[in-house]
């Protein structure tokens, strides 16, 4: 019985008027293929590729600033030519994909937990707690989420973990306002007041009752910030105060070749810009998409 | 010998409210929402409480599940349900109540269910939390509940969301939830007033044959004394806060003594003898927050004297179980 509830679930995404609209939006199918492609890159990736190009045993100096296949002077074994230290261009942005991706999505998730709980708790209780947390998020609107990203990279240094900490403490106050507003029009409902009278504790109306009904401008966030949050992070490396030189990162490979970019060595800068272009407007396209299928306002 | 007979003929008390207060703190003032009300409710009968807009009924209904949010407050008085005193129990034992001894059912049935869980969802979750009943027994159950309360082929509604029902087709479900654990009290607060006409009386059949068949009782809320009149054994009047009449149903309907309710009652329009254009109660209800000294009723009303300006008329019974709180009520020489 219980697979047949699934099939009819499967069934139902399929004949939903969602699904339809996916259909017929060639944008949100290009938008869902490129991040599709991204994912399946930055999972398989470092198997396909021909070097790993953070490993120094199998870079070779010798290798350096190789033009792409097309151009004279190519080695067959670097498709699009390699950086300074003899890294081989498509590897390292596979890696660096790798990378962007993990940070995007943790960071996301993180400042979803975080700014949703938070903006529920805000919204359901009101009173001092929800003037406190409120005060919070505003302080922390009034800042640009750049610069406080980078003040807790300097307090407490470099590596991939801080970043995500970083990207996080500026992240989570979206979440927190749209679900605190949301939740004070919801808990208004009587389905809430039902829920309080079956007997239901506060803490199971809040989280399995009103949760699910202030989801869908989560999501919609969510998808969006991805791409925000892997251009903040590619920005900070750029900036030389994200990830360190010795892991794979877009925003840094765009950094190393930027300085060589007018000297005719164009292809360090570009391709990773290029890939980091095509990431950040597969999740907007989609996230566009969400907005507009998950907003009752725009039926 | 005599004694012990009668009492095994004579119900017993469920439910008893005695001087209940519950005031809301606003920045304006406070508004005494309920104010001193007073009744008790016998196993297996049905109370009619009647009354406007913002007279108490809602929130007397809420105090008995302790469930004002602040700024409202009770401040006093006494709510004694099954020999147990309510007021005085912690939270914890209240959330065993609720839902469990007393259900509720609420006035609009297009947002009282959770949008985003299927029907089965909402009345097995009810029934794992009071009764312990998971996985096929909890279905079952749900099933033979959905079917009680009229609704046509339950194995395949029960997987329907809320917006797959009609009105009425969801204040049926929401009844099936009320009655899901088997509650010895349901309070209904104003159940077909987003109805249809027609659905209503269906509804309100099906309502009050399902509390009499199983000897469980009933506070039906409602401001249309007509609907209240047909089902309940007792009614209570209110107005501002307070029961200005209460008694059997026969004696509130065909002998009212308070001159509101003889007001409400001229409102309705009849069936038989001449037509008439309808009375209406002049005035409107005094602001909660400057209530009027003496009787609240008394700027509307006809009757009015000396006597209504000062002194708030206390219940008095004119006849078996019937109190009224008017100075001039059951007097001759008014």
């Amino acid at each position: 019985m219980i697979t047949t509830v699934r099939m009819t679930k499967l069934a139902g995404i399929l004949h939903s008027e969602g699904f339809y609209n996916f259909r017929h939006n060639p944008f949100a199918i290009a938008g869902a293929l490129i991040i599709l492609l991204f994912l399946l890159t930055a999972l398989f990736g470092p198997r396909l590729v021909t070097q790993n190009p953070y490993d120094l045993a199998q870079l070779d100096l010798n290798d350096s600033y190789k033009p792409p296949i097309w151009q004279e002077g190519s080695d067959p074994r670097f498709v699009l030519g390699t950086d300074d230290q003899g890294r081989d261009m498509v590897s390292a942005m596979v890696y660096g994909v790798r990378m962007s991706v993990a940070i995007g999505f943790c960071v996301t998730i993180i400042c979803m937990t975080v700014g949703t709980t938070l903006g529920l708790i805000s919204g359901y209780k009101g009173g001092r707690l929800d003037s406190f947390i409120m005060g919070l998020v505003n302080v922390q609107l009034s800042f640009p989420s750049l610069l406080i990203a980078m003040l807790v990279l300097i307090a407490f240094g470099r590596g991939v973990w801080k970043i995500i900490l970083a990207l996080s403490f500026s992240g989570w106050v979206t979440y927190a306002r749209t679900v605190r507003g949301t939740t004070m029009a919801e808990k208004n409902k009587e389905y809430v007041e039902a829920a309080k009278v079956i007997g239901f504790s506060e803490s199971t109306v809040l989280f399995r009752h009103i949760l699910p009904n202030v989801m869908t401008p989560v999501i919609v966030i969510a998808t969006l910030q991805v791409g925000t949050v892997i251009l903040s992070e590619a920005t900070l490396s750029f900036l030389g105060i994200g990830i360190p030189i010795t892991e794979p990162s877009l925003g840094l490979l765009v950094a190393q070749g930027y300085v060589v970019l007018f000297s005719g060595l164009w292809w360090v800068s570009v391709f990773p810009g290029l890939v980091l272009m095509f990431l950040v407007v597969g999740m907007n396209l989609l996230g566009d998409f969400l907005r507009d299928e998950f907003n009752p306002r725009l039926k | 010998m005599e004694k012990a007979a009668e009492t095994a003929k004579e119900p017993e008390l469920l439910l008893d409210v005695r001087e209940l207060r519950t005031y809301f703190h606003t920045f304006k003032g406070i508004v005494k929402a309920v104010d001193g009300v007073s009744f008790s409710l016998k196993k297996g009968k049905i109370l009619g409480m009647v009354g406007e807009s913002g007279c108490g009924k809602s929130v007397t209904g809420f105090s008995i599940l302790r469930l004002i949010d602040p700024p409202g407050r009770i401040e006093s008085g006494e709510i004694i349900f099954e020999g147990e005193p309510l007021l005085e129990k912690p939270e914890k034992e209240m959330e065993k109540i609720r839902g469990n001894k007393i259900s509720m059912i609420f006035q609009d049935p297009m947002t009282s269910l959770n949008p985003v869980y299927t029907i089965k969802k909402q009345i097995c979750e009810t029934l794992e939390l009071h009764r312990g009943l998971t996985g096929v027994d909890a279905h079952n159950r749900a099933v033979e509940l959905l079917r009680l309360v009229g609704i046509p082929s339950p194995e395949e509604r029960i997987l329907y969301y809320p917006h797959q029902f009609s009105g009425g087709m969801r204040q049926r479900v929401i009844i099936a939830i009320s009655l899901a654990t088997s509650p010895s009290l349901i309070i209904a607060d104003e159940p077909t007033t987003a109805l249809d006409v027609t659905v209503q009386a269906q509804l309100i059949k099906r309502l009050y044959g399902l509390v009499r068949e199983s000897d469980r009782s009933m506070i039906l809320i409602s401001h249309n004394l007509s609907l209240v009149s047909g089902v309940s054994d007792n009614i209570i009047v209110m107005y501002c806060g307070r029961v200005i009449e209460k008694g059997p149903s026969e004696n509130v309907v065909f002998n009212p003594a308070h001159p509101y309710t003889i007001g409400l009652i001229d409102s309705i329009p009849k069936m038989t003898g001449q037509r008439k254009m309808l009375k209406q109660i002049s005035g409107m209800v005094p602001n909660p927050l400057d209530m009027p000294e003496g009787c609240a009723f008394r700027p509307r009303c006809a009757q009015a004297q000396r006597i209504c300006e000062k002194e708030f008329p206390a219940l008095r019974e004119i006849s078996a179980g019937h109190f009224v709180s008017c100075h001039f009520a059951g007097r001759t020489d008014r």
